[in-house]
């Protein structure tokens, strides 16, 4: 198990090594940084100077060199625009991030795994139907727009919850019900096929012929076996909610990475979007590898050879 | 020996997209205390769903329908799904065909055997061990304290039915339904588990189904034999007295397909049986065997055969007289 847990970190140490790579090189190829810094209006001489005083006249692989030294110590750069060091900005941003993400798939699998359950074991009832409706609808509906519906009965007609700010938990309730019910359907569905199949199990004869009852059939000898596929997709997910969502920070006013990327994109903060790139990927390894290591812890056949 | 289990006019039902599957057909069966009762057929006869109906374990849409259904005075023809998972595991074990796939690969020999008998006596898991460990050491797997932190997959298929029958036996069953237990192990190790089987049996005084393929296993082991045949029994008594006088065409047939020691000679051919069992769709009439019998005539399509009792205490599904029946094989057997 620890061999397998230390093989999949040289991995994951590679992936994260190989994004930041790739991402520097696009970043510096997408726009001139000494342009970028000396903004447009800049005089020919003025960028030119700045080119040589940033070091950026050097080749791309010393340049690369230096940032990722810098990088493993901590230190992201500087952003000119918020005038701060970018690490400061990022750590400022990412407890918003992460705490909307992990809300958010809590809800996700607390709706969609019973939701898969319940249609496992009476498909093609109206039961059935309604959870199937519920993840349709889940995924056609534009999240900009259920999170404007929640806001507009939850927080304006209803005013149960707040509407804009991450100040307290409660702010936290609308955003992650809007990302997390995105996220649901295809938990949902994958919940209901693996327990369809599992359900129709040898194992499963076996566990009632011992005469155990409906709940541990159900919750114990067969969810086991059926959130397994469902862990590694929900980490994709989870990565890609502590990436930052753009869209539900920006409706609910949640000051996160998602925020944050788009605002470097637009003022092209070079170094505040490599690092923001960085977290990505990072959270999305950092996802990933925790569901290798739980699939792990659940399926022996993975964790004993 | 006393009765454990009468079944009466026992029928199943399954909705398939042809129709309704006539599956098992009004097959009756009376099982002792102590007693191997098995059951042998060909493929898709209808045996598995013959032992699924007794333990209430019938695929979803499946019907069955019975005149009588008694277990030790217990009615499981009306018998709430509840009161059925109690008799489940803690009075009738079952162990089934594939041992590769009937343990959940993710849980621990241990924890899969330790349940039951949580489940059934409220034992603590200290109790729970203990009797899996002597469990484990009664069905022959040593060291067995090891074994029961291993998972399934770490085991061979002999051993993981060994499980599968210590997992059955953890509360000592009255009745043990094995639905061909050793078809899927290698021919050294299926003798073992049949061994195994019938010493259990001997020491524990319960009483056997045993569904298999094997006629040598049945006269090895077993004290009465029943022979299905499209969803019915054609044929049944006490192993010596099929063995030694089968009445119906299909047992003698299929007694043909084996060697038998004295009565076959070394090198010579065994016999098979052209054709194939059907599937009983709908309504049918007459005997479903005459497509295959070369004794059939035209009486045979007519009607339902009823079943006829035999001068040596069994049955046999047959339009003929039983002398001219066990004369054919005299006569078959002396032509050798
Ligand atoms: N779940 C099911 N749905 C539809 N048909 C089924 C189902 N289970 C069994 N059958 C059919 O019912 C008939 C009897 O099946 P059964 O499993 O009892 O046969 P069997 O005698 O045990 O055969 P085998 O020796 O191959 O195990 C077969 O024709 C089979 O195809
Ligand atoms: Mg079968």
């Amino acid at each position: 198990m620890l061999l397998y847990i230390l093989k999949r970190l040289f991995v994951a140490f590679l992936v994260a090594v190989t994004v930041s790579i790739v991402t520097f090189s696009l970043v510096r190829s997408a726009g001139d940084p000494a342009v970028a810094i000396a903004g447009p209006d800049a005089a020919q001489e003025d960028v030119e100077r700045i080119r040589v005083q940033y070091g950026l006249d050097r080749p791309i692989i010393i340049q690369y060199g230096e940032w990722a030294g810098k990088a493993i110590r901590g230190d992201f750069g500087y952003s000119r625009f918020l005038n701060t060091e970018v690490s400061k900005v990022v750590l400022d941003r990412l407890p918003v991030t992460l705490t909307l993400g992990a809300l958010s798939i809590s809800f996700a699998l607390l709706l969609a795994i019973p939701l898969g359950v319940l249609a496992a074991c009476y498909p093609n009832t109206i039961l059935d139907r309604i959870a199937l409706t519920i993840s349709v609808v889940g995924q056609a509906l534009p999240s900009f727009w259920f999170a404007l519906i929640l806001m507009v009965f939850f927080g304006v007609h209803w005013s149960l919850f707040p509407v804009s700010g991450s100040s307290t938990m409660l702010h936290f309730v609308l955003p992650s019900i809007a990302l997390g019910y995105y996220a649901s359907p295809a938990i949902m569905r994958l919940t209901r096929a693996g327990m369809l199949e599992v359900l129709a199990s040898d194992y499963i004869r076996t566990a009632r012929a011992k005469g155990l009852l409906q709940g541990s059939i159900l919750f114990k000898h067969a969810l086991r076996n059926a959130v397994i596929p469902v862990v590694s997709v929900a980490a994709v997910q989870l990565g890609f909610m502590f990436g930052g969502s753009i869209v539900i920070e920006t409706i609910f006013s949640l000051n996160g990475l998602g925020q944050l990327a788009w605002q470097s994109i637009h003022r092209a903060d070079l170094d505040t979007m490599q690092a923001v790139i960085l977290i990505n990927a990072a959270m999305y390894i950092i996802a990933t590898l925790a569901a290798d290591i739980l699939n792990a812890a659940l399926d022996p056949r993975i964790r004993v050879n | 020996m006393s009765t454990l289990l009468t079944i009466e006019d026992l029928s199943v039902d399954l909705p398939v997209p042809a129709g309704v599957l006539r599956a098992v057909r009004g097959i009756s069966i009376e099982v002792s205390r102590g007693e191997m009762l098995a059951i042998v057929g060909e493929s898709g006869c209808g045996k598995s769903l013959t032992s699924l109906a007794i333990m209430g374990l019938l695929p979803k849409g499946a019907t069955r329908l019975a005149a009588k259904l008694d277990f030790a005075g217990i009615d499981l023809a009306v018998i709430p799904d509840r009161k059925m998972a109690d008799i489940r595991g803690e009075r009738i074990g079952m162990i089934f065909q594939e041992p590769m796939t009937a343990l959940n690969p993710c849980f621990t020999v241990g924890s899969q055997l330790e349940e039951v008998l949580v489940r059934h006596r409220g034992a603590s898991r200290k109790q729970a061990r203990d009797r899996a460990i002597e469990l484990l050491e009664i069905v022959g797997i040593t060291p067995a304290a090891q074994r029961l932190s291993q998972f399934p997959h770490q085991l061979s298929g002999g051993l993981r039915q060994r499980v599968m029958i210590a997992m059955a036996l953890m509360c000592e069953p009255e009745l043990l339904i094995c639905d061909e237990p050793t078809t899927a192990l290698d021919v050294t190790v299926q003798s073992e588990i049949l061994s195994l089987i019938n010493r259990l049996r001997r020491d524990l005084n319960m009483a056997v189904i045993l569904i298999t393929h094997d006629l040598g296993v049945v006269a090895r082991a077993a004290d009465r034999l029943a022979v299905m045949y499209a969803g019915q029994i054609v044929e049944s008594g006490t192993v010596r007295d099929v063995f030694a006088t089968p009445l119906h065409p299909y047992t003698q047939g299929l007694l043909a397909c084996i060697p038998v020691p004295g009565r076959t000679a070394p090198g010579e051919r065994l016999g098979s049986i052209p054709g194939v069992v059907p599937s009983i769709i709908g309504e049918a009439r007459g005997c479903s065997f005459r497509n295959r019998c070369s004794l059939a005539f035209p009486a045979c399509g007519e009607a339902d055969i009823p079943s006829m009792p035999a001068s040596h205490g069994g049955d046999f599904r047959c339009l003929l007289d039983e002398r001219d029946l066990a004369h054919r094989v005299a006569a078959v057997g002396g032509s050798h």
